[in-house]
């Protein structure tokens, strides 16, 4: 048997690996992906080529306003997929929100990791009165329903603010509900798994070194519990988006004035009985296609990572 | 049995008065509730006359026992804005989110459990593979493009059924059914399939995983060997064996599913609990919102705990596990 002595290229081990054999063998898992890349490719190179930058209000021009999608009758270049009310072009102004619920996703699904990852594993590894208290948090934050934290820390950080600041800090206030809201599944998870192999040997001889108890957890323990924190984050990303559109829906998320793909449905809603259906439908279809294929990628990886299925 | 019983209900009431506190703290510490309840015409005086009547000068112990013994006895106060008693614009409000939310599980159910079991026995096929793909896509669209769908469609572009309000409705002593009416039936029609989408995916995964568990097990091929038709042996001795988990879900579920439904009430302007608290919101009426807040934790914390004791009443294993 040759050995190998030269450490293959990373792009070769994941050629390689389990993982990448069973995406390339699953159709829905590539198709999502790439239709995920198109999204968020689409969305954040948008500014490059998009007819309007939709936050500008020195670009929107009322005549503009109520144009149909070109494929209809009074549709106008450049205004693919029509105007709302304000002159707005709605293509636009959907690359533009993509971007923000993507942003939006993605710092509340990093935070939530961030604070879930941090408690879990000290829970896990000490046990004792943090894991207690932990646990105890846990439950009370699981027996109310997740959507009402975030609608409550959403509307009470929200009325805390100075007026002058809302408009500004609604990102910053979406993220924290979607966070509170979603980080004790992170530190539950992790939590029991850490419960596990804190017993093994490699971790009791790690201990006998007198390896520092922080190193033991984030660079020993950490590693083996990541497998189904990737699956629950890559679900919670979808999960993170769709909360941000709901509470942008319901009028306590992203302002009119830099408006996430939730707010243009809240903004298109009001016109449904009107005959614009275009203003509310093609926000919608975007949110549709961005939360289907990131929720997709994450079925696939539950089903790939797990060993009972292989 | 006893001490598990005892120890699944101290748990219960420990969660509620946590969740007493945090409206509590809601209630005193956003806003100051005097000054939400004054005009610029009360004196200086009647204020201090209110604060002491609300008892804000009482240590901040006292006024959360305050709330609490409040509370148990369903007073939550006055709400800021129309100056109504807070429970009796919720009771009014109650039995439309009732209705809703039983109507979307009993829609979720009779859809779910045999799209679940057609998944679950045509495995492979190309339909059962198209339904799995769209549960995904159910998972994925959130009940309010749901519900916006449902009206561009429905009453939009085939004005067919109406796409907000309640209809006409009938009340029963305290409480109004829209069951009884035409324009009442009518108008539920949308909003509890807007509201029993998410659940039909559920019921349905939950079910096809059950069923694939149970068809693998010696009884089923007994049945089979014995010559039982497939329907019977499908339908008959697999499902009834995988409602348990089911049941389980449906009853743990009402409680999110009231929690849900301010969603579809605000897309369909449905006069239920969720909208008046979606408005509450809006209007910052921290009396409402506090309320919402204990109710709703309320229904959820009971229907666990209830839960929780039944299956403790029929599998004598689980009483031991920690509570």
């Amino acid at each position: 048997m040759t050995v190998n002595l030269t450490s293959p290229s990373l792009f070769a081990r994941i050629r390689q690996s389990d993982l990448w054999y069973s995406f390339t063998r699953q159709r829905s898992a590539v198709f999502a992906a790439i239709l995920l890349a198109v999204l968020i490719i689409s969305a954040f190179t948008a500014p490059l080529y998009a007819p309007q930058n939709p936050f500008d209000p020195a670009q929107l021009e009322l005549w503009n306003a109520e144009i149909p999608p070109i494929w209809l009758e009074g549709g106008q270049w450049p205004y693919l997929l029509g105007t709302d009310t304000q002159g707005r072009d709605i293509l636009s102004a959907i690359l533009y929100g993509s971007r923000i619920s993507i942003l939006i996703g993605i710092a509340s699904v990093v935070f939530a990791l961030l604070i879930g990852i941090g408690t879990g594993l000290a829970a896990g590894y000490y046990g004792g009165f943090v894991e207690n208290a932990l646990m105890r948090v846990g439950d009370i934050l699981l027996s109310i329903p997740t959507i009402l934290i975030a609608i409550l820390v959403s509307a009470i950080v929200r009325e805390l603010l100075p007026p002058a600041l809302r408009d500004v800090g609604a990102a910053g206030v979406l993220v924290l509900a979607i966070v509170l809201s979603g980080w004790v599944q992170y530190a539950r998870t992790v939590r029991a798994q850490t419960a596990v192999e804190r017993g093994k040997e490699y971790v009791q001889a790690a201990q006998l070194l007198k390896v520092p108890a922080r190193r033991i957890m984030f660079s020993h323990i950490l590693p083996n519990t990541l497998t189904p924190i990737l699956v629950a984050a890559t679900l919670n990303f979808g999960m993170a988006i769709l909360t941000e559109a709901t509470l942008s829906f319901l009028g306590i998320g992203m302002p009119p004035s830099q408006p996430s793909l939730g707010t243009l449905i809240r903004l298109g809603n009001q016109f449904l009985f009107s005959g614009m259906w275009w203003i509310v439908l093609f926000p919608v279809l975007q949110l549709c296609l961005l939360v289907v294929s990131v929720n997709l990628l994450g079925d696939w990886l539950r089903d790939a990572l797990n060993p009972k299925l292989r | 049995m006893i001490v598990f019983l005892i120890k699944r209900l101290a748990n219960a009431a420990f969660v509620m008065l946590v969740v007493a506190l945090m409206a509590f703290m809601i209630f005193r510490f956003v806003g100051d509730p005097v000054q939400l309840m004054v005009n610029e015409q009360t004196t200086q005086a009647e204020r201090d006359e209110l604060r002491e009547r609300l008892g804000l000068n009482q240590s901040m112990p006292m006024q959360y026992l305050h709330f609490v013994t409040n509370a148990v006895q369903g007073d939550f106060g006055i709400s800021y804005r129309n100056q109504q008693e807070v429970m009796s614009l919720i009771a009014e409000r109650f039995p439309a989110t009732i209705e809703l939310v039983l109507m979307a599980t009993i829609i979720s159910l009779v859809v779910g459990v045999p799209l679940g079991v057609i998944t679950a026995i045509h495995r492979g096929k190309w339909y059962s593979e198209g339904l799995q793909f769209l549960s995904i896509i159910g998972v994925s669209l959130p009940s309010f493009v749901i519900g916006i769908m449902l009206i561009l469609v429905f009453s939009v572009m085939f004005n067919i059924l109406p796409a907000f309000g309640r209809g006409d409705v009938v009340s029963i002593g305290w409480w109004t059914t829209g069951l009884l009416t035409p324009s009442g039936r009518a108008a539920l029609i949308l909003p509890s399939i807007a509201l029993s989408f998410y659940q039909i995916t559920l019921v349905m995964r939950l079910v096809r995983a059950e069923m694939l568990e149970v068809l693998r097990s010696d009884f089923i091929k007994f049945a089979r060997a014995r010559g039982v038709p497939a329907w019977r042996v499908h339908y008959s001795h697999a499902l009834r064996n995988c409602l348990m988990p089911v049941v389980t879900m449906t009853a743990m579920n009402i409680g999110s599913l009231i929690a849900f439904a301010l969603i579809t009430e605000t897309v369909f302007q449905w006069p239920g609990m969720g909208l008046l608290f979606i408005q509450a919101v809006t209007f910052v009426d921290i009396p409402v919102m506090a309320a919402y807040l204990c109710i709703v934790s309320f229904i959820f914390v009971a229907l666990n705990t209830l839960v929780d004791i039944t299956y403790a009443l029929i599998d004598p294993r689980l009483r031991n596990a920690k509570a």
